[in-house]
C-alpha cells in the first residue's frame, strides 16, 4: 500500500480559531488520522516541515515569520490551501492596514489608554512587523480556498475527504460563507 | 403580438422598450445584479449582470430585448467572468466580513456565494476610507461603498433631496455628500428616506439595530439569492 499522505497545517496572523473548528469535526478525528499522516502541525506540535502533500494554511502574512513559514510551507507542500479569512483576505488583523505600523505601535505600546511602561518592544528574537497584513495568495501561489471565520468543520470536513479521495473540490451553499 | 427571445434555453416573453433584465425578473428567472433595482432608473455600472450574446458581453439591465435572441446567463465562462468582476469589487474596497452587521444578508456577498467566487484572487487595495458616524440614525462605512449609485439615484429620483452623489474619476471616483462639512449628520438626510433603504452592501446601515439575527437565520445563510431574491424585496420585513 502507498504511504498516506502527509499532511502539516501552520497558524500564521490568525487566533487559531481555523485550528479549533478543524478540531470541531469532533469524532471524524479519528478517521482522519487514520486516512493521513500528521507532518508539522501545532496539533503534533513537531516543528519541522517535512515533504508534505498538502499544507493548510490559517492566518494572514503580518512579519517577517509570517513569510518565511509560507514560503517553507509552499516550497515543502504539493497542495496548499488558504483557510479562513484571515489566510483568504487578511480578515481581522487587516484592519490595521488603515494605520501606519507606526500609528499602530504607539496606540499598542505608547499612547493607548492603560499602557504602562510605554516603549515599542525591540528584542531582537521578536519578528519584524510588515507595514502591511496581507492575504497568503499575495505572497505565494495557492491551491485552494477555504473561506470563513473559521469556515465549519463540516466545511472543512468536505474539503479533506474531497481531496483526499481525488475528487473535485465542491461544497454544500451552507457550507461556503465569508464570516 | 407575442415577442419572445431565448435565455439559457428557455423562451423569455417581453414588451417593446423592455431590458433583458426586466423581462427576466418579469418571468421569474434570476440574472444576478447588484446596481440594478427596478424602481430606479438603469445605470449598468457594477457590470454583475454580464450575459452573452452571440459572443458579445453586454450588461443585461441596459440591453435592450429584441426578438429572437440568444442569451448566455449561465455558462461557466459567464459565471467566471462575473468572479472577475466580483473579486475586483471586493478587492477595490474593504470588506471584512466577519465584522459587518450587513453579512449574512448582503447584496454583495451572496451574489459572491452565487457564482462560486471563494476567494478575492487579485491584489488587495487596502485604500484608507473613513466611516461617516455623524447621523443620528445611520451610519456609512464608505469602505464598503461599491458606487453603485443606488442611493444616488433615490435620494435624488424618489426622496427629491440630492444628498449623495458620486465625485472623481477612475480610481479616484468616491461617494460624496451634500452638506456644508461633507457630512451625513449635516445634510437633509433622514432614516425614512428610500436612499436609506437601497444599499446593496453594508456601505448604509441604521444605528442601533447591530447583529439581530443569529448566524444561521440571516437571509442568505440557508438559501442562495436567487431563490431567495435582493434584499430590497425584504426591506419592509425588518423595517
Ligand atoms: S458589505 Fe457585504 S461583502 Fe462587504 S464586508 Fe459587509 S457583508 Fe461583507
Ligand atoms: S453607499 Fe451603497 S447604495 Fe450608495 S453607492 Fe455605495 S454601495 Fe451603492
Ligand atoms: S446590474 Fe446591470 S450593470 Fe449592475
Amino acid at each position: 500500500m502507498a504511504e498516506k499522505p502527509r499532511v502539516a497545517t501552520a497558524s500564521l496572523c490568525g487566533c487559531f480559531g481555523c485550528h479549533m473548528s478543524l478540531l470541531d469535526i469532533d469524532e471524524r478525528i479519528l478517521q482522519l488520522v487514520d486516512l493521513v499522516i500528521f507532518d508539522r502541525t501545532p496539533l503534533t506540535d513537531i516543528k519541522t516541515l517535512g515533504d508534505c502533500d498538502l499544507g493548510l494554511i490559517e492566518g494572514g502574512v503580518a512579519n517577517a515569520e509570517n513569510v518565511e513559514v509560507l514560503r517553507e510551507f509552499r516550497r515543502r507542500c504539493k497542495s496548499l490551501v488558504a483557510v479562513g479569512a484571515c489566510a483568504v483576505n487578511g480578515g481581522i488583523p487587516a484592519m490595521r492596514n488603515q494605520f501606519s505600523l507606526a500609528e499602530c505601535l504607539h496606540e499598542s505600546y505608547r499612547d493607548g489608554i492603560g499602557v504602562h511602561n510605554p516603549g515599542i518592544p525591540n528584542d531582537p528574537e521578536i519578528p519584524l512587523l510588515l507595514d502591511q497584513v496581507h492575504p497568503i495568495h499575495e505572497v505565494v501561489a495557492i491551491d485552494y480556498f477555504l473561506p470563513g471565520c473559521p469556515p465549519s468543520a463540516d466545511a472543512i470536513w468536505t474539503f479533506l475527504t474531497r481531496f483526499l479521495e481525488g475528487r473535485p473540490i465542491a461544497f454544500p451553499y451552507t457550507q461556503i460563507h465569508f464570516d | 403580438m407575442n415577442k419572445t427571445f431565448t435565455l439559457d434555453g428557455r423562451e423569455i416573453h417581453f414588451e417593446t422598450g423592455q431590458t433583458i433584465m426586466d423581462a427576466a425578473l418579469a418571468a421569474g428567472v434570476y440574472i444576478p445584479h447588484l446596481c440594478h433595482n427596478p424602481e430606479f432608473a438603469p445605470h449598468g455600472s457594477c457590470r454583475v449582470c454580464v450575459v452573452d450574446i452571440g459572443g458579445r458581453q453586454v450588461s443585461a439591465c441596459t440591453a435592450a430585448a429584441s426578438e429572437g435572441l440568444q442569451v448566455d446567463s449561465s455558462s461557466e465562462a459567464i459565471q467566471a467572468t462575473r468572479r472577475a468582476i466580483l473579486q475586483m469589487l471586493f478587492v477595490e474596497g474593504n470588506h471584512v466580513c466577519p465584522a459587518c452587521e450587513k453579512s449574512g444578508a448582503c447584496q454583495l456577498q451572496a451574489v459572491a456565494y452565487y457564482t462560486g467566487m471563494l476567494a478575492p484572487h487579485f491584489t488587495h487595495f487596502f485604500p484608507r476610507r473613513p466611516v461617516d458616524a455623524s447621523h443620528p440614525d445611520v451610519v456609512i462605512d464608505f469602505n464598503r461603498c461599491i458606487l453603485c449609485e443606488l442611493c444616488v439615484r433615490a435620494s435624488r429620483d424618489h426622496d427629491g433631496k440630492r444628498v449623495f452623489a458620486i465625485s472623481g474619476r477612475g480610481l479616484e471616483s468616491h461617494l460624496v455628500i451634500d452638506s456644508p462639512s461633507g457630512l451625513l449628520g449635516d445634510s437633509s438626510f433622514a432614516a425614512g428616506d428610500k436612499a436609506a433603504h437601497v444599499c446593496p452592501t453594508g456601505a448604509i446601515l441604521p444605528k442601533g439595530r447591530g447583529y439581530e439575527t443569529p448566524i444561521g437565520e440571516r437571509l442568505y445563510d440557508r438559501e442562495p439569492i436567487n431563490i431567495i431574491g435582493d434584499v430590497r424585496a425584504h426591506e419592509e420585513e425588518v423595517v
